[in-house]
């Protein structure tokens, strides 16, 4: 572990922080590493869950509702407390530091949570000032933002009259204004049209090839077979496949079958054993 | 299905959800309703306590009466006319603009008059039933002490609620034709808190332009009303007589509702359909905000308290409701004003008035501000501990309460020193009590579910009243019997110990 500043990456941690004391660790760590994951509420919803996300990866977990996406997601965003396990997030310990790790985390669930009193430009200046971002960079980069999502006609319009899709937009510009270096996405596609889900998935490919990491849950099946460089299916808590969809195929033991088909035949499987 | 058929269906569904959520209501969405049904059954006994020591000394009266009781009866009757018109106003607006089952209804193949025809008498009888639960304990009283005669007095309130519900479903179609739905809704909840307050804030200020005093008694029995009323003999007193037991006028008054409420269900129930047409088809029109940059230098913190104070400000439901609050402090601005030019020692009452004002208030906006956040998980997965998001929120409650409350303080410390640093005090404690004890009930909900916050739960609600109250009384007596003072303070430091005691988030 040393000082930040030390590496790429905590120089643009550094950059963003304005706790000078926060440890970032030297070689590139994973992104998330999550170790026996448990969270149970009526039942058991995350069973002991070991999942690795590499540095720079898009990474989309998949599973039926119920299966512990969300719930998972939560835990590393910060949101739920575990029951048990770890949860690292770009070599930083989200249990014992979670200011830190959140500093470096953004998180958009499926339902956006926004501000109808204020314009986008306003919601996003107020996720900036949250995040401590210089607002000289922070402006540039909001607007920036809003225009390439298609939202520039409404950049000084309050949120209360915006269609889901166009509040699901504003979400995803706060949670990339302040430039975080993991980003999780929690079923971002639903409500867009297809011009809009082009422009956010072009966005996070655009993160991804900066160096960014994106965890996505989806349903939309070809969207994670087009976007994801590694594929997780979950299911009943636990992670029952993962890798490249070439590996998945390979598992599956047939070179010609769809990710959906795949998916259903792991899912039809747990749920068999369930 | 045949149209009689599709419309008993349908109030019977009506029927099913407006028991469902009183029920919610009541029992703030617990399991164990079981229990909540005995709390509110012992708790509506309890009422009868306070209901006797206010209207128990009423029982003996009889027909015929003079003058100032018909006048004090009358407009007592008209004050709860009033408050139900402002309920039903509220519950019109909900009809347009909150019911989730509109675009449901709306593609079913039914008659939408037909179906807001149920809908009109399903307001009708949830604001009449509402107030009816409330009025028990004091018509109980009144025929415990005076004898059946009294039970007319039900009639009455089934009357006033049947004609309120009937007003404010007319006001508020006229209110959406006039100015369109967007205004309709900022404008019909201001009028509800506004109509719901008005009445007794009028008679407050006529009595301190007159007598000095804040008691609105002091003009409802004084000799210019009696002089400027009706004879005895007039349809002005029907009310009055039918609560006395006048069979002819309780029954002439009954028939009155119902054809107001039928002649508003025939002229209405089109346009109702048509206004909730007009409402959903519209999308809210984009409301332009401030083109200043929001691109500040500054802590998290200030970005937090600039978020707050932002909504607060652009919140219309707030508005109304911290208008309500405001509305209270006019009478003692207006007699502080009177007192400079008229040494009254009348003057005392402020200081009660002014802190209940900012007990209440602070609660409010406690709820909001820390309760009541849209994006929960925004603020969650912010890097910043938990304990900062919650001072920030408390700061803006406390420089709102400070902003309000400082010039009316101020201006009494030119009447009166020690009583405005008495005034001070009171406002200091009763606001941190109520934020202390939205913060130890807190709990996840959006800033639009503001109007049922009390629902929540029930013992926050009744804590924050009766500290509110308790520091009120506190500071009264302060400055009149200072001994008597530490005892009520006493008492309201001990109750709300005790709610912290029992509170979820104790430690």
């Amino acid at each position: 572990m040393v000082r930040a500043g030390t590496s790429d990456l905590a120089n643009n941690l550094a950059n963003n922080l304005d706790c000078p004391d926060i440890m970032i660790p030297a070689e590139q760590p994973s992104a998330l590493q999550v170790r026996g994951l448990t969270k149970r509420f009526d039942r058991l919803a995350v069973d002991a869950l070991d999942l690795t996300v590499r540095s720079g990866e898009f990474y989309a977990l998949l599973g039926p509702n119920g299966a512990g996406k969300t719930t998972t997601l939560r835990m590393v965003a910060g949101l739920l407390r575990p029951d048990a396990g770890s949860v690292s997030v770009l070599g930083i310990d989200a249990l014992a530091d979670p200011i830190a790790a959140k500093q470096i985390t953004a998180w958009v669930s499926d339902e956006p949570m926004i501000y109808d009193k204020l314009t986008p430009l306003e919601y996003l200046a107020f996720v900036a000032g949250l995040w401590g971002i210089d607002p000289r960079v922070s402006e540039r980069s909001a607007r920036e933002l809003l225009v390439s999502l298609g939202l520039e006609p409404h950049l000084h319009e309050r949120c209360e009259g915006f269609s889901k899709g166009m509040r699901q937009k504003v979400a995803l510009a706060g949670a990339l204004v302040h430039d975080p270096r993991l980003i999780i996405l929690d079923e971002p596609l639903t409500g867009l049209d297809a011009l809009s889900a082009r422009h956010v998935k072009g966005l996070l490919g655009e993160r991804v090839r900066s160096g960014c990491t994106v965890i996505m849950t989806t349903h939309i099946l070809e969207v994670a077979e087009r976007m994801a460089d590694r594929i997780g299916v979950i299911a009943a808590g636990r992670l029952v496949a993962e890798g490249t969809l070439a590996e998945l195929r390979q598992q599956n033991g047939r070179n010609d079958t769809s990710l959906e088909d795949m998916f259903i035949a792991l899912v039809d499987v747990e749920a068999a054993v369930a | 299905m045949s149209s009689a058929e599709a419309l008993t269906w349908f109030a019977r569904h009506e029927i099913r959800l407006a028991w469902r959520e009183w029920l919610a209501m009541m029992t703030g969405g617990r399991r164990k309703r079981k229990r909540a049904v005995i709390g509110l059954i012992v708790f509506a006994a309890v009422l009868h306590l306070p209901a006797y020591a206010v209207i128990g000394r009423f029982a003996y009266l009889q027909m015929p009466l003079d003058k100032s009781s018909l006048i004090v009866i009358t407009s007592t009757i008209f004050l709860a006319w009033a408050l139900m018109l402002s309920q039903a106003i509220e519950s019109v607006t909900r009809v347009f603009y909150a019911r989730a089952d509109l675009d449901l209804i709306m593609s079913s193949p039914v008659s939408l008059t037909n179906v807001f025809s149920v809908r009109i008498v399903a307001i009708a009888l949830s604001v009449t039933a509402m107030a009816l639960l409330l009025s028990t304990p004091f018509v109980d009283v009144l025929v415990i002490g005076g004898g059946s005669r009294w039970l007319a007095a039900y009639g009455i309130v089934i009357a006033v609620g049947l004609s309120a519900a009937a007003v404010a479903i007319a006001v508020t179609v006229v209110l959406f034709r006039l100015i369109g739905p967007s205004r309709t809704r900022l404008v019909a909840q201001i009028l509800a808190a506004i109509i719901g307050a008005g009445f007794v804030i009028a008679l407050q200020i006529a009595a301190i332009l007159s007598y000095g005093t804040l008691s609105r008694f002091a003009v409802l029995t004084s000799d210019a009303a009696a002089a400027f009323a009706p004879d005895t003999g007039s349809i002005v007193w029907w009310p009055a007589r039918a609560a006395l037991g006048d069979g002819e006028a309780l029954l002439l008054l009954l028939a009155c509702g119902l054809v107001l409420l039928g002649a508003v269900m025939a002229i209405f129930s089109r346009q109702f359909a048509d206004t909730a047409v007009r409402v959903s088809s519209n999308a809210m029109p984009a409301q332009r905000g401030s083109r200043t940059t929001a691109f500040r230098t500054g802590s998290r913190q200030q970005a937090l308290r600039w978020k707050e104070f932002a909504l607060l400000r652009r919140d219309p439901w707030l508005v109304s409701q911290s208008l309500m609050q405001l509305l209270y402090l006019v009478p003692p601005a207006l007699m502080l004003w009177r007192s400079f030019s008229d040494s009254s020692t009348a003057i005392v009452l402020i200081t009660p008035v002014v802190v209940m004002a900012a007990g209440q208030l602070s609660g409010g906006l406690a709820w909001l501000t820390i309760s009541g956040e849209d994006a929960a998980d925004l603020i969650a997965t912010a890097p910043l501990s938990a304990a900062r998001v919650t001072r920030a929120k408390i700061e803006v409650v406390l420089i709102a309460i400070g902003m309000t409350f400082a010039p009316l303080i101020a201006a009494l410390a030119f009447a009166s020193l020690l009583q405005a640093l008495v005034t001070a005090v009171g406002v200091a404690i009763a606001t941190i009590c109520a934020t202390a004890i939205q913060l130890w009930f807190r709990v996840q909900a959006k800033r639009s579910q503001f109007r049922r916050r009390q629902t929540s739960s029930r013992l926050a609600t009744f804590a924050e009243a009766f500290s509110s109250i308790g520091w009120a009384a506190t500071a009264a007596l302060a400055l009149a019997i200072p001994l008597a003072a530490v005892i009520t303070g006493l008492m309201t430091a001990a109750i709300v110990a005790a709610t912290w005691k029992i509170s979820p988030r104790r430690g």
